[in-house]
């Protein structure tokens, strides 16, 4: 969680480097960019400045789909779900994403390391099925891009935790493979 | 208002004469160049780790010579892209590059003029007589590029490139005309609203000039929230310069003062383009002051959050004013009463792209574009089942045959064609029957799909009808606003018939149920969400009944897409024995060797029919089917540690 001092400081200086003249939804989705979700805080302290109720803000934050109520995973999955991605069987691929993060959609992973959503349509649809991966679209994906994908992750991060040469190699494998 | 016609043209000279020179640079007889696509499409193909290749090699090879982003040639199934430009050479044209094609390009082509790596060509730009011409290709023959003029071929993020192709050529015409003229040149061109609806824009932008009230304002609508479209994306990745033309000229036409881009939060890239050409725009006194004429109009781009129904005008405003983006009732119009109570304008960003075109080549040479009775031309993004997919811009009044089979290369792997859906979410879905129809909005409409926003996705004989609906419905249903009580609870109550009949569990009644429920929700609705929503099943009930009946009376999917009506089967007579693929592939360790035979058999009570096992199965094989009805599934083998003595089989 972050601390309630420094959201409603992000909230006073967006404000006042010209915040103030934009709209709600523009500061809620300045108040996402920066927390990577909307913290109860922060939605009240912006009731308060737009005059109006908490109830107010939080409906027009829900109203909306992209905004986020709880902390986000540190790797996030979009999956697309339009029309292209749909009738390329995108559901298995979400399906997939499930049942190897052992989550459901609109879920983070219980160590915080994933997050699942859906997106309406990211526009990318001559690659369907697409996923946006961290801000990266791939595209074409299919079940076995997905282990792929997931046994490189895996590989970085025990890299990353000191795992020493063996998971690099194990790691080049896995990039080989794909 | 008087304005200083004089300065402003000489502005705009000197701001073209400066781009000009830039160009010659890049673009001289001597000098080498190479184009990286880079709009999304092209990213997510891989155009960075492209680009890298050919930095590095120019680099090892010495290589004089410069490497620049551009946007989108429309050609999305040939991506990663790239443009050569080579002294002795026409500017050539390469498909599915990666890094190390990349790399033996640059080596073997701009290094030393030896090998121009021909089975990566996809043609030449211009007329020679060593390579094939693009022109030849049906993709680029065919078409006509008139709103993507620009695009792919210059730096999006570089606004001199924009002008020296003949950007802003049409805003110092639009200058030099005046309002009136304006209005009554685009009221020739018979331009109309490409957001959809088709409403002439000369009309909206002359009851909002007429609107004494002041000051007025202009939004362009760049919400594409039609999931399977991305034509105003790509225009916005490819050409910005070209909507910022479109805007100021709608501006000068309807006296707006101020300007704002309402652009979905799901294109990142669009958004940072849009920004940067803002901002170059405002540094050369396009915007601001532009061109020193004392006429002024500034732009703020704001970004969405993800809600369809803000694609519609009236929620559109009430997003910008920072609530729920719920629609609301018209009358009165926008440009009557519109954003914060002002007269406002929202136009697409397809028919302000288009503004600054006819502004500078004259109304005659807009409609002479298009066939019969459409003007212009219609831009379509297809996806889906098409063999070349990507977007295509033709005249309107084409055919969708045209646009399809002859432009697109027709189907996927030589599949059956079963429909192309129009129009997203609002549109339907059409069969091969109606093929021939010319596509411009009175014609679709009649045909019972819907121009929308251009969204075209090709459906084969892969794919259910039924699921299809069901899908529509299904985005429908999420995303009423739930302000009209028919749009709310109505898309509800279909969404749960479709559901059932997917399941297998419909009743013939639905149909007729399903078709009462369109009727109510379209009428009882505010918006063209809801009066649209039923769209969809509507034409799918049309032309394809026979298909729902299917389901409902044989519980079959004749596709094989909807899960509980399909079982995936694998051909004892097919397999491989041998082979592991399918077992190696299942997630949930359903496919086993049966003891007896040594064939692989999957376990039904396991089997989350992923589709892993059939893709995973090898070609020449090709073993694993889908069966449906499920009664049609022939008794396998259980699985041994399940295996007793009065289940054995009886093979």
């Amino acid at each position: 969680m972050e601390d309630s001092a420094a959201i409603e400081a992000f909230i006073d200086e967006y404000l006042e480097s010209g915040g103030r003249e934009r709209n709600l939804v523009c500061a809620l989705l300045a108040v996402q960019e920066k927390f990577g979700y909307l913290p109860p805080v922060g939605m009240e302290k912006l009731a308060g400045e737009f005059k109006l109720s908490p109830a107010n803000v939080y409906g027009v934050a829900t109203f909306y789909n992209q905004f986020r109520f709880k902390p986000p995973g540190r790797h996030n999955i979009h999956v697309c779900m339009g029309t292209a991605c749909h009738i390329k069987q995108a559901s298995k691929i979400l399906d997939h994403f499930e049942r190897r993060l052992e989550i459901k959609v609109g879920e983070v992973t219980p160590d915080g390391e994933y997050g699942l959503e859906r997106v309406a349509c990211v526009g990318c649809c001559t690659l369907a099925p697409v996923a946006v991966i961290d801000g990266e679209v791939v595209g074409k994906m299919s079940t076995s891009k997905i282990d792929g994908l997931m046994l490189r992750h895996q590989m970085e991060r025990e890299r990353e935790n000191g795992a020493g040469k063996e998971a690099a190699t194990a790691r080049d494998d896995g990039e080989a493979r794909e | 208002m008087k304005l200083d016609l004089q300065r402003a043209r000489k502005r705009f000279e000197a701001l073209v004469e400066q781009a000009r020179q830039r160009w010659q640079q890049l673009d001289g007889e001597q000098a080498i160049s190479v184009w990286v696509g880079s709009a999304t499409c092209g990213l997510a193909a891989g155009a960075r780790e492209v680009e890298q290749a050919l930095r590095e090699a120019m680099e090892q090879h010495q290589v004089p010579g410069q490497v620049m982003r551009t946007g989108c040639l429309g050609h999305c199934y040939a991506e990663p892209m790239v443009l050569v430009r080579r002294p002795g050479f026409p500017s050539l044209v390469y498909h599915h590059l990666n890094p190390a094609l990349a790399q033996a390009l640059v080596k073997n082509f701009l290094a030393s003029g030896e090998d121009p790596l021909l089975e990566y060509l996809l043609g030449a730009a211009e007329p020679n007589d060593m390579f094939p011409r693009l022109e030849d290709l049906p993709r680029f023959g065919q078409e006509t590029r008139w709103l993507l003029g620009r695009a792919g071929r210059h730096d999006p993020d570089d606004i001199f490139q924009a002008l020296a192709l003949g950007a802003y050529q049409g805003l110092l015409r639009a200058l030099e005309a005046g309002p009136q003229a304006i209005i009554d040149t685009i009221e020739q061109a018979g331009l109309r609203g490409l957001g959809g609806a088709g409403f002439p824009t000369a009309r909206k932008w002359r009851l909002c000039r007429d609107n004494p009230r002041q000051p007025h304002l202009l939004v362009c609508n760049a919400d594409e929230g039609d999931p399977g479209a991305y034509m105003d994306r790509t225009l916005l990745e490819s050409d910005p310069h070209a909507v910022l033309e479109g805007m100021i000229i709608a501006a000068l036409a309807t006296g707006a003062e101020h300007g704002y881009v309402y652009v979905r939060a799901e294109y990142p890239l669009a958004v940072e383009r849009l920004q940067r050409a803002v901002q170059q725009a405002r540094q050369q006194e396009l915007l601001g002051d532009v061109l020193g004429s004392g006429f002024s109009f500034d732009v703020e781009i704001v970004r969405g959050a993800g809600a369809f129904v803000c694609g519609e005008e009236t929620a559109m405003m009430e997003s910008l004013e920072g609530r729920r983006g719920m629609p609301r009732v018209r009358p009165p119009y926008p440009v009557e009463w519109g954003l914060h109570g002002l007269p406002t304008v929202i136009d697409n960003v397809k028919t302000l792209a288009n503004t600054g075109r006819i502004m500078d080549r004259g109304a005659e040479e807009f409609r002479k574009l298009g066939i019969g009775e459409g003007n212009g031309t219609a831009l379509f993004a297809l996806a889906g089942k098409v063999a070349n997919a990507g977007l295509v811009e033709v005249p309107m009044g084409s055919t969708l045959r045209q646009v399809i089979f002859d432009i697109c290369g027709g189907i996927q792997e030589g599949r059956q064609f079963k429909a192309v859906q129009i129009g997203g979410p609002s549109g339907g879905c059409l069969p091969e029957s109606l093929l021939d129809t010319p596509v411009d909005f009175d014609k679709l409409r009649q045909a019972g799909a819907m121009m929308g926003s251009g969204g075209m996705v090709v459906l084969d004989e892969q794919n259910c009808m039924v699921e299809t609906a069901r899908f529509f419905l299904e985005f429908t249903q999420a995303e009423s606003c739930g302000k009209c009580t028919f749009c709310r609870i109505g898309t509800r109550h279909m969404l749960d018939i479709l559901e059932r009949i997917v399941r297998g569990e419909g009743v013939l009644e639905d149909l007729d149920r399903l078709e009462r429920l369109a009727v109510d929700i379209q009428q009882g609705s505010l918006c063209n969400l809801g009066r649209t929503a039923p769209n969809p099943v509507l034409s799918a009930l049309r032309y394809f009944r026979e298909e729902f009946i299917e389901h409902i009376e044989q519980k079959k999917c004749r596709a094989g897409v909807c899960n509980e009506l399909t079982a995936y089967y694998i051909l004892p007579e097919k397999c491989a024995r041998g082979c592991d693929a399918c077992v190696g592939s299942c997630p949930v360790e359903a496919i086993f060797t049966s003891p007896k035979r040594r064939i692989k058999v999957i376990d039904q009570s396991l089997c989350t029919k992923c589709d892993s096992c059939r893709q995973a199965c090898p070609e020449e094989y090709d073993a694993v089917v889908k069966i449906s009805p499920l009664s049609e599934l022939p008794k396998s083998e259980p699985p041994p540690e399940r295996k007793t003595a009065d289940q054995e089989p009886s093979s």
